[in-house]
């Protein structure tokens, strides 16, 4: 029945959903255009939706002269390390607290489980001191291993491999596999979707972090790219368009990774309230 | 059978290695730092910090910017929590509603800002926000209201800044509320409905209490979350104009890595762990008092 009550409605209701979505995309939108932009057309009012004449020049400009593939390289490898060490040591520990009998592993896992209440910046100054002392400081180890181990995803991990039927490490024990095979051979095939949940959130938020790279790398040579835009923010004030352009380079890639996984990233989220 | 000791050892070392290296022997070594006179001299030789007891908590109950940063901070914790909450359980609604189509896009697209890097990000915000030449003003415009110089005022700056955070936050909780809402068996609806209530009446006698467990979820996140404000304000204002955005974090991080007191930024990070227990604590005392 088609009221005209019921059309009032359905039509505000798509007119509110439509301008929020408006307002979520704008921004990018704003980005990717300023950034093709020749500095004639950027301050200019009413703002210009299309540049008329795109331009690659910023882009250039932000590789050639400002060396962007540098914190660019250094991202990709810290976040990549982070996310492989992470899903590694986590899938081993969450493995053992699933599965492993020992006196006292349950009050362990209490433990573990306390500290994922703690907010970051308790620990900053205590691992600063220790990475400055160690020489660490200004180094891809330093930005790499005090994130290498999540204690989220330790839970996360045992919560999935807990679901795994005992019987079927047991028929396998029966036959004299080791644990370590059962780790490779059972357990990790069988994890592959958690596995790759917290693959996806651990590199979004290294990609994404930006307190303990702004504290650790303080070379311009070991930038990370959101410590790298925040100093080209500070330095290129007046230039929109290599800013918009430095911007561009730092969200692109996660939000095409998004795009293509944003099933695995609702679904984490839905399951878990996993945040970054 | 038990494990043996070897893969014991094995499994779990390296992730119990790297949490009480990097997460459980800090959080100590905070408090040990934070009564300490730990400078940028000790940082040479750590032998140079002395014991000083409470004289860091009692500097910090004394000092009008420790203040400031914790009034701006609670600021935008009361005013981004209520407006977040209302907005994404509100877009979540109407995505959720059986006729509504093109679900899955809106989902993505309220969820882009979430994956978003905030540094990056807020780079943008900050042309959008200009006075001048930003969209927003233009926007604004187009109503015949000039916009204010949004980053450069005091009475705005705060508000710049919340509109990024809530920015950024809506389509996460909006994917929470979604779930929670689909858990709502459908009867209860159907029997209100029988019964006559009107849509508003449904949402404060289901919808509402239903959601309890997600709300609880979703705010105790925002919290804690909100309290450790950093990334916006660094970026948008750097804490100004007038300290009208310094936060409780930016603050700190000021203290510890541009004047390098770490005695007194531990103290501080140990007064926000301590305020984010108790609000915690107090939130979920709520709760419970409700059910």
């Amino acid at each position: 029945m088609v009221t005209k009550k019921s059309v009032i409605r359905e039509t505000s209701v798509y007119a509110v959903l439509i301008f929020g979505a408006v307002v979520m995309v704008v921004p990018f939108f704003w980005m990717v255009s300023t950034s093709f932009k020749l500095p004639r057309e950027i301050f200019v009012f009413p703002p210009k939706w299309i540049p008329s004449e795109p331009t690659l020049k910023n882009y250039i400009e932000l590789f050639r002269s400002l060396d962007f593939a540098r914190p660019f390289i250094n991202t990709v490898v810290v976040a990549g390390s982070i996310t492989v060490l992470s899903v590694l040591f986590s899938s081993m520990a969450g493995f053992a607290f699933a599965k492993f009998r020992f006196k006292g592993r349950d009050a362990l896992f209490m433990l573990v489980l306390a500290t994922i209440m703690v907010p970051g910046q308790m620990t900053i100054i205590p691992v600063f001191l220790m990475l400055r002392h160690l020489g660490l400081i200004n180094t891809y180890a330093g930005l790499i291993i005090p994130a290498m181990v999540s204690a989220f995803n330790v839970f996360f991990m045992r919560q999935f491999i807990i679901t795994i039927p005992d019987d079927l490490l047991e028929a396998a024990k029966m036959d004299g596999a080791r644990e370590g095979f059962l780790y490779f051979k059972i357990i990790l095939p069988l994890c592959r979707p958690a596995l790759s949940t917290i693959a996806i959130f651990t590199f979004t938020g290294s990609w994404n972090s930006f307190l303990w790279p702004l504290i650790i790398a303080q070379d311009e040579r070991m930038y990370t790219l959101p410590v790298a835009i925040s100093v080209l923010a500070g330095q290129y004030g007046e230039n929109i368009a290599i800013q918009m352009a430095g911007s561009c380079i730092v969200i692109a890639p996660i939000l095409i990774f998004f795009i293509f996984a944003q099933r695995y990233f609702i679904k984490g989220i839905a399951l878990t309230g996993m945040k970054f | 059978m038990r494990t043996r000791l070897v893969w014991i050892l094995l499994f779990l070392g390296p992730a119990l290695a790297a949490l009480l290296i990097f997460l459980v022997i800090p959080i100590f070594a905070s408090f040990v730092l934070s009564v300490t006179d730990f400078d940028v001299y000790a940082l040479a030789d750590w032998s140079r910090a002395r014991f000083v007891g409470l004289s860091n908590f009692q500097e910090l109950l004394s000092d009008p910017l420790f203040w400031r940063s914790l009034l701006n901070t609670l600021y935008c914790l009361i005013v981004a929590m209520p407006l977040t909450v209302a907005i994404s359980l509100g877009v979540a609604m109407l995505i959720n509603r059986e006729k509504t189509r093109f679900k899955g896009l809106f989902r993505v697209i309220y969820f882009l800002p979430f994956v978003t890097n905030t540094v990056a990000i807020a780079v943008v915000w900050s042309w959008i926000l200009n006075m001048h030449y930003g969209l927003l003003n233009w926007f604004l415009g187009l109503f015949g209201i000039s916009g204010p110089n949004w980053l450069g005022d005091p009475t705005f700056a705060m508000s710049s800044i919340i509109m990024l955070v809530v920015w950024k936050a809506i389509g996460y909780n909006m994917i929470l509320f979604i779930s929670g809402l689909q858990n709502i068996p459908d009867f209860l609806y159907e029997a209100a409905e029988l019964d006559g209530a009107s849509g508003w009446q449904k949402f404060v006698h289901i919808t509402i209490p239903m959601l309890r467990p997600t709300m609880l979820f979703v705010t105790t996140m925002m919290l804690i979350g909100y309290l450790q404000l950093f990334e916006e304000p660094y970026m948008l204002t750097d804490g100004g104009p007038l300290n009208s955005t310094l936060s409780v974090v930016l603050y700190l991080y000021r203290q510890g890595f541009r004047f390098f007191e770490l005695g007194y930024a531990s103290a501080l990070a140990v007064a926000l762990f301590l305020i984010i227990i108790t609000i915690t604590l107090i939130r979920m005392r709520l709760s419970k008092q409700v059910s």
